[in-house]
């Protein structure tokens, strides 16, 4: 029922989560933020079984921050997708799986930005929009449509907001507020929530 | 007296030391020399060959200086044996790393390594450490060019210039008084062979007794280059 969107520009990435907590029917929560950060220019959304997603995306972050420590510099976006990719994968093959699907938006001195796309499953892929749930159904189609490669910051939050409004309007479930961060060469920046409908 | 204290190497002698330890940088100090340049457009790294028996066929192309991955390479001075568990360790590490993160590994994380592997033989009972000093060059994009060189106690260090093996202190005071910062990779080239001629006790260098390897960057493709023996005059 949840939905994450991602759209990369030229030099930045902008990633939405709904914000529901929903536990089968009810919902539970409307301010909830399903973003995690890993490092100064790394952000991943968490969708799936709510126990999973944190417990995932904590494992995942603080192995990105003790990598720094060790180190002296930062997994780069492309680095830190794959190191996820692969634990995911190994826990999919042991006993205790998670199901968490996810979207990871980073920002590289030399790659530039970059938005990764991984299902439970572990398949990882690295696109210019991406989304998750069902709400990607609707959204997909719209970002087909209208993304262009060189959209601008503002260009890609009026395409977002265009795919919550598609999201209100077309899926059964209530989902009217997105959180939303934009990674670039500064670092992670919080945008205002997204409501559809306001313009 | 030292004998109750050497035999295993596990345990400090009376002075604080480690005898079988120190035996093993022995070992690495009666070896064929080793010597690396750090050059700005490169890195170098220059071997001296004692097996050239001439009935002697030649099984591999190189005896002493070991391609890890695209971007490093390394040369060792010591128990060859030893040396060749200890290539195949790094070769390990560094294709560890790429299955986890789909990148090359830095050039210091795989030094760094291998010395935690190295120093448990120092440690942990019943074992010998390895007797063999390593140099490696290599490039990552977080430091550019780089050079490092291992010993058997597990320590490391980064380089500019230096040498292991017969005779490095000699080699080491030389390169010291000759090299010169931000010095090209063709300068580096004459440096080593210079300072190989006047540390190797042997009358002539001939390139029979040398091997020689560089790493360099051209336009993003790593190529570590295999000098051909009879290059060398």
């Amino acid at each position: 029922m949840e939905c994450l969107i991602g759209i990369k520009g030229k030099d930045f990435v902008i990633v939405a989560s709904d914000t529901i907590s929903a536990r089968s029917i009810v919902s539970m929560k409307q301010d909830h933020d399903k973003m995690f950060k890993l490092s100064d220019k790394i952000v991943m959304a968490c969708s799936g079984e709510s126990g999973d997603t944190v417990q995932f995306a904590e494992y995942i972050s603080k192995n990105i921050q003790l990598y720094k420590m060790r180190n002296g510099y930062e997994l780069s976006p492309r680095a830190a997708a794959n190191f996820t990719r692969r634990n995911l994968a190994e826990y999919l093959r042991s006993r205790t799986p998670y199901q968490v699907n996810m979207l990871i938006g980073g920002y590289d001195e030399t790659d530039g930005p970059s938005l990764f796309y991984m299902d439970y499953l572990a398949a990882l892929i690295e696109a210019p929009f991406a989304a998750h749930g069902y709400g990607s159904f609707f959204v997909l189609s719209l970002l087909d449509r209208y993304y262009r490669d060189d959209v601008t910051q503002e260009g890609a939050i009026k395409l977002l907001h265009q795919c919550i409004d598609e999201v209100q309007k077309r899926f059964i479930v209530n989902l009217p507020t997105f959180k939303v961060r934009c990674i670039n060469k500064d670092g992670i920046t919080d945008l205002p929530d997204l409501r559809a409908g306001k313009q | 007296m030292s004998r109750r204290y050497d035999s295993r190497t596990t345990i400090f002698s009376p002075e604080g030391r480690l005898y079988q330890v120190e035996y093993a940088m022995e070992a690495v100090g009666h070896a064929g020399s080793c010597l690396g340049i750090l050059a700005e457009d490169g890195v170098l790294l220059v071997a001296e060959r004692r097996n050239t028996n001439k009935l002697l066929d030649e099984v591999s192309y190189s005896e002493k200086i070991y391609k890890l991955y695209d971007d490093l390479a390394c040369s060792v001075a010591g128990i060859t044996s030893d040396a060749n568990v200890l290539t195949n360790e790094l070769r390990l590490i560094a294709q560890r790393y790429m299955l986890q993160y789909q990148e090359p590994i830095p050039c210091e994380q795989l030094v760094s390594t291998l010395c935690d592997f190295k120093q448990a033989y120092t440690q942990f009972g019943g074992k010998r450490p390895f007797g063999v000093s390593i140099l490696y060059m290599g490039w990552d994009k977080h430091y550019g060019y780089q050079l490092y060189q291992s010993d058997p106690s597990g320590n490391y260090g980064g380089w500019k210039a230096t040498c292991i093996g017969n005779n490095s202190a000699a080699a080491i005071s030389m390169l010291k008084q000759e090299y010169k910062e931000e010095g090209k990779l063709s300068d580096a080239l004459k440096l080593s062979l210079k300072v190989l001629s006047k540390t190797l006790d042997m009358t002539k260098l001939t390139s029979e007794k040398i091997e020689m390897t560089t790493l360099t960057l051209i336009v993003e493709i790593k190529v570590i280059h295999f000098v051909n023996r009879h290059w060398i005059v």
